[in-house]
């Protein structure tokens, strides 16, 4: 099980702050888990359809596309912080 | 190193004067306090802010801010330091966020300062719905941040995660 957390205008577009996935065993990084996770639903889709302009986190630290992911992890998607 | 910094994130407004005071209690061996104060602004170019909301990430600002707190503290020798951020909905004039910096002499407190902040800017998970005479937006991040927290060529995390 991954935890997946949406903030910000990735929240408003997906419709909802946080989901509990399973994604498949041969889902192992950042790039397989957005692949896959663009195709749940039309929403997800248009959340994600751009990866250049979303930031990623996992277990609270900034990751990569190449980042690995396994189960229990938890990822967070979001903007550009606009903190200060 | 977390005994050094102080870190607070919080709905609630801060007092500077208190948190200056607080700060200055902590011991004898400063020369120098520098505080920064960021405020919500009523004007950004044409458009009038009627509120300002900030979101953000809890267990990864408590992470960001002491990490980015202990580099501030290695890079400029900082006796203590104090970061104290807001969310939730703010009004134009309202302080967003707090940072103190105390070091034994005037241009570490200046620079580390500068320095959380412009960390604290790309780095810390926070982002802000503007609402104003536009309608409601969520505040795109600027790349004269990115560039600012650049210039100290971060040695572990890039701005923004990029």
């Amino acid at each position: 099980m991954i935890t997946c957390l949406y903030f910000a205008w990735v929240r408003e577009r997906i419709g909802c702050d946080e989901e509990s996935l399973s994604p498949p065993s041969e889902v192992g990084n950042l790039h397989q888990f957005l692949d896959w996770l663009s195709r749940k639903s039309a929403a997800h889709a248009h959340a994600l359809s751009d990866p250049t302009i979303l930031r990623f986190a996992i277990n609270q630290d900034y990751a990569t596309m190449d980042s690995p992911i396994k189960k229990g992890d938890e990822v967070a998607i979001f903007p550009p912080v606009t903190g200060g | 190193m977390d005994e050094m910094a102080h870190i607070r994130v919080q709905k609630d407004p801060f007092d500077v004067a208190q948190e200056l005071a607080a700060l200055q209690k902590k011991g004898a061996d400063m020369g120098a306090l520098v505080s920064f104060t960021g405020l919500v602004r009523e004007f950004d170019d044409d458009r009038r802010i009627t509120k300002l909301t900030l979101e953000h990430y809890p267990a990864m600002t408590k992470r960001q801010l002491h990490a980015i707190a202990a580099e501030a503290e290695a890079r400029f020798s900082l006796v203590h330091c104090r970061v104290i951020h807001r969310f939730g909905p703010l009004h134009p004039g309202d302080p967003i966020v707090l940072v103190i910096t105390a070091a034994r002499h005037r241009k570490a407190a200046f620079e580390g300062a500068e320095f959380l902040m412009d960390w604290l800017k790309t780095k810390a998970p926070f982002w802000k719905k503007e609402e104003s005479s536009n309608g409601s937006q969520w505040v795109a991040a600027q790349e004269s941040d990115d560039l600012a927290a650049q210039k100290w060529t971060a040695p572990t995390v890039k701005p923004n995660g990029q």
